[in-house]
């Protein structure tokens, strides 16, 4: 699932995901991944932006982590926030990973990898 | 001899359009770096030689073996993963054992470019729960050139750079904020000494628990592999390691080594070393590198419970994206990570 608002970007990432092999849902921001979840959706793995309208990032893998039935749920941020502390707040909070724009296709390969959802 | 500002302006344009990646001001050593090989190779002295014949008769191939220049190979942080996972799981632990009467361990980095290598060593040292704070962890790391040694010492990288490859747990504890760079925080930088140094020199060095010569082979003939591997031996403790990289072997070359290698890390011995009392570990993978990160205190991220479903290997470049590595089929990866949490 690729969650960001910007479609351009959820473009980029969709590819990139496609190429790599996923099924690709998208959601324009935190709320309407949500709703994509309640009504039975189960990805592997959620891209996350931080910074969207409606629901950001952060809330999102919040909400997410309170669900039991979303544990499977890997959840990986990739945003522009780029502060130290932005990323332990979203580690914290349940992310697995984090990439920070601008990224090339190499680092989510390499980030997919690493969290075992990608071999290399 | 650094290139122009002509010549690095048109491989930036150049890169930027293909890729959509930004190389900075400042990074002239990167593309001189990066592109003196296929210069060469295509019987220029130079790269700004290279360039300016480039900017006169454009080359559509040419121009593919830039992108992919500046775009792949790179060194990253932790790169192919598995030397990482032996160095914790295996290496570590059987030199914890057997140097209890020094609490040393002494480390080679060799042809460590711009420091990616060295400092993932320190840094898997540095989280290692059996390498406790009375422990002494050196890694040397030499380069035959000045430049990148100089920016390796820096530990200054961008965030293309550690987004390759390095756990985000890892980032957070062991660099901090530089503009908008990264930088090594001391604890680690001061793990590392950088020295320059030409492999086919008189190798004038301490004795090492572990060699890193990865991916420097395949540059040399047969003859100057042999003659490297049996000088790296006489620095190499008699129960020492070397890693070399996936597609390199001692065999044919040095029978002073033996293989003892799991998954595709490739990890030599001298011949004759006491055996291991580490067990292998099966598979090998995200597993080892995440159980180095474990130390980092975060609540525990769930973690997913499913086996997963292999990816299907896709060759040559991957969905459009020509740069994105083939994938080898999948081992079970995600069940194994699953089983190593993240605190």
């Amino acid at each position: 699932m690729v969650i960001d608002d910007s479609s351009a970007m959820r473009l980029i990432l969709g590819r990139i995901m496609r190429g790599l092999g996923f099924d690709v849902v998208e959601a324009p921001n935190g709320a309407e991944a949500i709703a994509r979840l309640q009504s039975g959706a189960m990805p592997e793995i959620a891209l996350v932006d931080w910074n969207m309208p409606v629901m950001d990032g952060l809330a999102f893998v919040n909400a997410v982590r309170k669900e039991e039935k979303w544990r499977q749920i890997t959840l990986m941020m990739v945003t522009t926030e780029s502060e130290q502390s932005q990323i332990v707040r979203a580690l914290a909070a349940g992310a697995h990973e984090y990439v920070i724009k601008p990224f090339t296709p190499d680092a989510i390969a390499d980030k997919l990898a690493l969290l075992g959802v990608l071999a290399y | 001899m650094t290139i122009n500002l002509s010549a690095f302006m048109f491989v930036s344009d150049l890169v930027k359009q293909d890729a959509a990646i930004v190389i900075g001001p400042g990074k002239e050593y990167l593309v001189e770096s990066r592109l003196l090989p296929i210069a060469r190779a295509e019987g220029f002295g130079d790269v700004g030689a290279f360039i300016a014949r480039l900017q006169l008769s454009p080359d559509e191939r040419m121009r593919r073996r830039i992108v992919d220049a500046m775009t792949t190979n790179e060194t990253s942080f932790f790169r192919d993963r598995d030397p990482f996972t032996l160095l914790n799981q295996v290496v570590f632990p059987e030199l914890c054992r057997k140097r209890t009467s020094t609490h040393r361990i002494n480390v080679w980095s060799a042809a460590c470019s711009s420091g990616q290598e060295p400092y993932s060593i320190a840094m898997s040292a540095l989280d290692h729960p059996l390498i406790t704070s009375d422990w002494q962890v050196q890694v040397l790391a030499t380069d035959i050139s000045d430049e990148v040694l100089q920016r390796a010492e820096q530990g200054r990288y961008s965030q293309l750079e550690v987004n390759r490859g390095l756990p985000a747990a890892m980032l957070v504890r062991h660099f901090e904020r530089a503009e908008t760079d990264w930088k090594v925080v001391p604890a680690v930088r001061s793990m590392v000494r950088f020295k320059r140094l030409n492999l086919g020199d008189a190798l004038d060095l301490p004795l090492m628990d572990v060699v890193f010569l990865r991916n420097v082979l395949i540059y040399f003939d047969a003859s100057t592999k042999t003659d490297v591997l049996q000088r790296v031996r006489r620095v190499l403790k008699p129960d020492g390691f070397l890693f070399l990289g996936g597609s390199e072997t001692t065999i044919g070359l040095d029978d002073g080594f033996e293989r003892v290698a799991a998954g595709t890390a490739t990890l030599y011995r001298p011949r004759g070393a006491d055996p291991l009392q580490t067990p292998m570990p099966e598979p090998l993978g995200a597993a080892g590198l995440r159980q180095a990160v474990a130390r980092v205190s975060f609540p525990t991220p769930p973690a997913p419970a499913a086996a997963p479903q292999p990816r299907a290997p896709v060759a040559g470049g991957v969905g459009g994206w020509p740069w994105l590595p083939s994938l080898p089929p999948a081992p079970p990866l995600r069940a194994e990570a699953a089983r190593q949490p993240l605190n």
